[in-house]
């Protein structure tokens, strides 16, 4: 059996950003505030522990040091002063938390509909989703770590969820048992 | 009787010896065995008693079709009742009582019942139990659950935990016989990902207990190289244990996995809910055997000829010690043959038809067991257990020929294929006249959201009995589904000769024998109920399934569908396919609740949204009131207090002084585009693109129908930025709204949204000196003249960037400050401190509620329930005359929401100052066309103010406006009527002067 870590994380910088995706100059004010690059369609972009999220069409999910979060939106603003967009601070409406070890995929895969196997789900891939009965969105850093954000009112529920479904141990589905 | 044999049983393990209780007897079983196999092998063939006339009722099956053997299995807290004894796993320590039985299982009081059994005859409880009306609450009711009830509730909570799992396969293989072995063999290789789920924990299916060779070698050895193979495959999953459940749209199945009910002590969760979609499903459920319908078939002893085969080889049991085998087909004969291997006396075979030839009965003859054609048994006699049979001719009436003394029969009415998985999500059937079963009708599959077939149904499922039919049925399958040639494994069996259908036995049967023919052994359904049920009028095999209960227990008809349905045909003079079958529901057979509930238990039942300061609240002993997922504070009783006092003290506290209330869960929407003020004017009712920056405006918004659906106080934050507040219940709801109009209706308008509800704690600072306390923790530019009524602004407060609203949903002099959710618990504790000296107060609900109601605020919830119209509540001033158009602006001008007799909304005050009950109706004169009391008005929302010292409420009355001062009736629950004077519903400063400093 391999053991599943979770672990809440310190309070990170969030930003909601919408706006036309194919316009240049998004993808450079992004790239410029966190470093990370564009992410495609169901894809979360790192640059260590930065990270942008595509979470629609023409919405992305800027994650940054919290102490960066207004300058960075100053910045937003000014590079897209004349394109239509929506950008704002929900550092505070959002927890994150980071799911490690080898047998991640069995443990989501309790809780949310999602395909979560190797092939469906490889690294890089972001997945908006629902655990047990809350809205969530998971994605992989590496192989063996998971990210996994939802709302802040229910993050003792989340919490409890993934401990309740670490503990009652593997299902040897997506690592068959031989 | 029922013994163990000294040798033979291919899964048991004799080495491993397991003890385990029976109604508080001490018995003994082998790893291996089933509850069933082990009470057999001890003599036990008396299980349980019938659900109607509690006969006594033995093992009838070997698996999970059983009707008879259902148990209540464990003790205390994980005692459970109706499991199964076929395909319960004996383990060490087992305990397991009988059901339906009272005092005892060997004397049952209920047995009487037996012998009263013609005054019970088919729809009974409708025909007896409806007159006369009163006695069926104290009378019919308790007796009849009295003597219903199978088994007994658990009363403590249990212990074991349960989950689910969700899986995404290429092909889901049900049934782990040879057929789909075959079939995962064949995707594997082709390497499709594959799983391939058993309900039994054994590989092989009948095969191995049927003597057939596969590929030139005994069955099990196929079996089990097959499953080495398998094994190997990295994208192959096989689960044993785990039960085909439900098929659904879309390729969803659910699978029902019993993890540890063999080894109870085992690590981890009992059951697991598996949760697949799968791009392909392939049945391969296999076949039950049908009972045959003779006079007493329902004695202990009486059982399947395949199980009696079962017994013997695969536990080592007898069933019997001189069994008869009476049948209509040559698979039958297998059973006979077997029981001879083992060394047991076969006394004949009854065979219904009148030339039978075949291997097998040849065979048998060879044997020189006694083979009787076209004869059948006339009448089984016994108790508690099998005594004698007697034989008739088949084609006769049933005199009989001669008495056979025996203790065990094996019966064949020939075989139905499990049809149960491609029935669920709309697989069709079809007749298959010569063998007498229905089959799957491959050109009327279950479809997928292609419209192409989602379901194969291969093997003996698809009406292939003999296992080479059924492997070359499943080699075609796969050849199609893998799109390559797939050969069959060669399987070698006895060739069989044809069945003749029997549905009576002897055909010729009179009243007095169909009456103790049994169809549902557990429901007691006879062969006469079913035909009277014909007589009666009922045509519909639906309609007698109801009246006659044929099919409703526990078991589901998996033994007495086919035969109730072929009487009814018969009964009626109508094809079987002209009456068809009932509707095959999932699951394929029970599954725990705690498998379907899974995680969501205890702590976490259902998820409990905290807002930033619900430590605090529950620090200090909140009194919660459920608010969607939300908990919110709906008062702080400090100790001894009343809830009632409680909220008189924080309403006067706050009129008085200063309150605090937490708001945090008020929705928060942001709105932002070129195209926003447009956009915010067709979704509020009033006018919100004049709204100048820094400003507020109390907003209404309409659904499509005109009925008010939310309300709250909108920002102007910049030119192109409005921030929307909405109800607590109302924020994802709104936002959703907002989305669905701007991406399916006006996708060309340059707006954007987001719902930052969770991004801020919300706090209100409500009373006269709530500037005060904002001014000591830093607060500056709040005076009136420079921070007027409705005004918003950006400051500090405590070192915390705050944005603060002067609204108020009190009448007070009000704030609400917003700042990042993570320092809300700070600026909660400054505000706490600061306010100190004024005897600052923490209120909940219902203070706002009440406070609200003194102001003659509305409630969205209270004052609307979805068929209000902001015009019925006063609000037509909220309502733009100027815009062309607004969300609900048409369905607003219909003619019955137009119409002047409309109730419309008041405050209402009881003359004796007493609280009127909440919906109360105000009574008019006359009475309805259906006798009922007219009414002029109602209740909709109502309290004891602490502020006036006296009840008030509002309510919506016809032509409520113009009737000022006027004295209305309005009724109570059980009492007299209450009076109340219609007034206005402003109750608390009229003039608005208390917010307005």
């Amino acid at each position: 059996m391999s053991e599943v870590t979770i672990r809440k994380q310190a309070p990170r910088g969030m930003i909601t950003l919408r706006g036309d995706l194919s316009v240049p100059a998004l993808g450079a004010a992004c790239a410029e505030v966190n470093g990370c690059d564009l992410p495609a369609r169901g894809q979360a972009a790192h640059a260590g522990e930065a990270a942008t999220l595509w979470m629609s069409s023409d919405e992305l999910l800027l994650l940054l040091p919290q102490a960066d979060v207004p300058d960075a939106l100053t910045r937003i603003g000014a590079a897209l002063a004349g394109s239509h967009h929506l950008a704002v601070d929900v550092s505070d409406a959002r927890t994150l938390f980071s799911i490690e070890g080898a047998g991640l995929r069995d443990v989501l895969g309790k809780l949310t509909p999602a395909d979560v196997s190797a092939a469906a789900w490889p690294p890089g891939a972001l997945r908006r989703t629902r655990l047990a009965q809350v809205a969530a969105a998971i994605w992989l850093r590496t192989e063996t770590e998971a990210q996994l954000i939802c709302f802040r009112s229910v993050t003792d529920y989340v919490e409890a969820l993934l401990h309740t479904a670490a503990k009652a141990g593997q299902v040897g589905f997506h690592r068959p048992l031989r | 009787m029922s013994t163990r044999l000294a040798t033979g049983g291919r899964l048991l393990d004799r080495r491993r010896p397991m003890d385990f209780t029976f109604n508080g007897k001490r018995l003994r079983g082998y790893a291996g065995d089933t509850l069933a196999s082990a009470l057999l092998g001890q003599g036990q063939v008396l299980v349980g008693r019938s659900f109607k006339y509690h006969r006594p009722r033995g093992l009838v099956a070997s698996g999970a079709e059983e009707p008879n053997a259902l148990v209540n299995l464990g003790r205390g807290a994980r005692l459970e009742p109706n499991q199964r004894a076929t395909t319960t796993e004996l383990f060490d320590g087992l305990t397991a009582t009988s059901q339906n039985h009272w005092p005892s299982l060997e004397f049952d009081v209920g047995a009487v019942n037996a012998r009263l059994s013609r005054f019970l005859p088919a729809g009974f409880y409708y025909k007896m139990f409806i007159h006369p009306r009163p006695l069926w609450k104290y009378v019919y009711e308790p007796f009849i659950r009295h003597s219903a009830g199978l088994g007994k509730a658990p009363t403590e909570a249990d212990p074991d935990t349960y989950e689910q799992f969700h899986a995404h396969v290429g092909l889901l293989i049900v049934g782990g016989g040879i057929s789909g072995l075959q079939a995962a063999l064949a995707a594997g290789q082709a390497g499709k990902h594959v799983m391939l789920v058993e309900q039994t924990a054994h590989w092989g299916g009948r095969a191995p207990v049927d003597g057939v060779t596969i590929d030139g070698m005994p069955a099990d050895d196929w079996v089990k190289n097959t499953v080495e193979a398998l094994e190997n495959m990295p994208n192959v999953v096989l689960r044993t244990r785990a039960m085909g459940a439900g098929v659904y749209d879309h390729g969803f199945v659910t699978v029902y996995e019993r993890l540890t009910d063999h080894a109870p002590e085992a690590e981890g969760p009992r059951h697991r809910l598996w949760h697949i979609r799968a791009g392909h499903v392939v049945l391969a459920s296999g076949a039950i055997e049908r009972p045959l319908s003779f006079a007493g078939n329902d004695i202990p002893g009486v059982m399947l000829a395949s199980a009696v085969r079962d017994y013997v080889e695969n536990w080592g049991v007898s069933c019997g010690d001189r069994t008869v085998v009476v049948t209509n087909n040559d698979d039958a004969y297998r059973t006979a043959l077997a029981l001879r291997h083992a060394g047991l006396e076969v006394v004949a075979i009854v065979d219904a038809r009148t030339t039978p030839d075949g291997p097998l009965l040849r065979e048998a003859r060879d044997l020189g067991i006694r083979v009787l054609t076209g004869k059948g048994i006339g009448a089984a006699k016994g108790g508690k257990s099998l005594e004698s049979v007697t034989i008739c001719a088949q084609a006769g009436e049933g005199a009989p020929l001669e008495e056979i003394a025996c203790d065990c029969v094996a019966m064949s009415g020939g075989w139905s294929p499990v049809v149960h998985l491609w029935s669920h999500t709309g697989g069709k059937l079809t007749w298959d006249a010569e063998r007498c079963f229905f089959r799957p009708d491959p050109t009327r599959a279950p479809t997928g959201a292609d419209g192409q077939p989602s379901v194969t149904i291969a093997g003996t499922a698809n009406g292939h009995l003999r296992s080479a039919e059924a492997l070359c049925d499943t080699a075609e399958a796969m050849t199609a589904i893998l799109g390559s040639d797939i050969q069959a494994a060669e399987a070698q069996d006895a060739d069989e000769g044809p069945l003749v259908p029997v549905w009576l036995m002897p055909q010729g049967a009179g009243l007095p024998l169909r009456q103790k023919m049994w169809l549902d052994y557990q429901n007691d359904v006879k062969v006469s109920d079913v035909q009277l049920a014909a007589r009666e009028g009922y045509e519909s095999v639906e309609h007698t399934k109801r009246y006659t209960t044929l099919g409703m227990a526990t078991d589901q008809g998996k033994l007495s569908n086919i035969n109730g349905l072929a009487t009814l045909s018969q009964a009626l003079g109508k094809d079987i396919p002209k009456v068809g079958t009932t509707t095959f529901r999932p699951p394929y057979t029970p599954i725990s609740m705690g498998s379907i509930a899974a995680e969501a238990r205890g702590e976490i039942f259902q998820p409990l949204r905290k807002t930033p300061l619900h430590d605090w609240h529950a620090d200090r002993g909140a009194y919660w009131e459920p608010v969607g997922h939300w908990r919110r504070p709906y008062c702080f009783p400090r100790d001894g207090e009343s809830h009632a006092d409680a909220v008189a003290r924080e309403i006067n506290a706050t009129r008085q002084g200063v309150g605090l209330l937490d708001t945090s869960t008020l929705g928060k929407i942001v709105v932002k585009g070129p195209d926003a003020g447009r956009f915010m004017d067709l979704l509020y009712t009033n006018m919100m693109s004049t709204l100048p920056v820094g400003r507020c405006r109390y907003g209404l918004m309409c659904s499509e129908n005109g009925f008010l659906m939310d309300d709250g106080v909108v920002a102007r934050l910049d030119d192109d930025t409005w921030l929307c507040h909405t109800t607590t219940g109302g924020a994802d709801r709104i936002h959703a709204h907002m989305e669905d109009w701007l991406q399916c209706e006006w996708w060309d308008f340059k707006v954007f949204t987001a719902n930052l509800t969770e991004q801020y704690a919300q706090i209100a600072v409500v009373g006269p000196k709530a500037r005060e306390v904002l001014e000591k923790l830093g607060g500056t530019g709040l005076s009136a003249e420079e921070f007027k009524f409705m005004d918003w602004r950006e400051t500090t407060l405590a070192d915390i960037p705050a944005r603060i609203f002067r609204i108020s949903f009190s009448g007070e002099l009000s704030f609400e400050v917003a700042v990042p959710a993570g320092r809300g618990r700070a600026l909660w504790d400054a505000l706490l401190e600061a306010g100190a000296a004024f005897g600052i107060t923490p209120y909940g609900t219902e203070a706002l509620h009440v406070m609200r109601a003194e102001k003659g605020f509305i409630m969205i919830g209270d004052e609307t329930d979805g068929t209000i119209i902001p015009q019925d509540l006063g609000l037509g001033w909220a309502i733009s005359k100027k815009k062309d158009d607004y969300i609900g602006k048409r369905a607003q001008m219909r003619s019955h929401m137009a119409d002047p007799d409309r109730w419309q909304l008041v405050g209402l005050e009881t003359l004796d100052g007493s609280v009127l009950p909440d919906g109360s109706y105000a009574i008019a004169k006359g009475k309805t066309a259906n006798g009922q009391r007219n009414t002029q008005g109602r209740v909709t929302s109502t309290y004891h103010s602490p502020t006036i010292g006296r009840g008030i409420a509002m309510g919506l009355v016809l032509h409520g406006p113009d009737r000022m001062d006027e004295v209305l009736e309005f009724n109570t629950v059980d009492g007299p009527t209450v009076k109340a004077r219609i007034v206005s519903p402003v109750f608390y400063d009229p003039e608005g002067a208390k917010q307005n400093v």
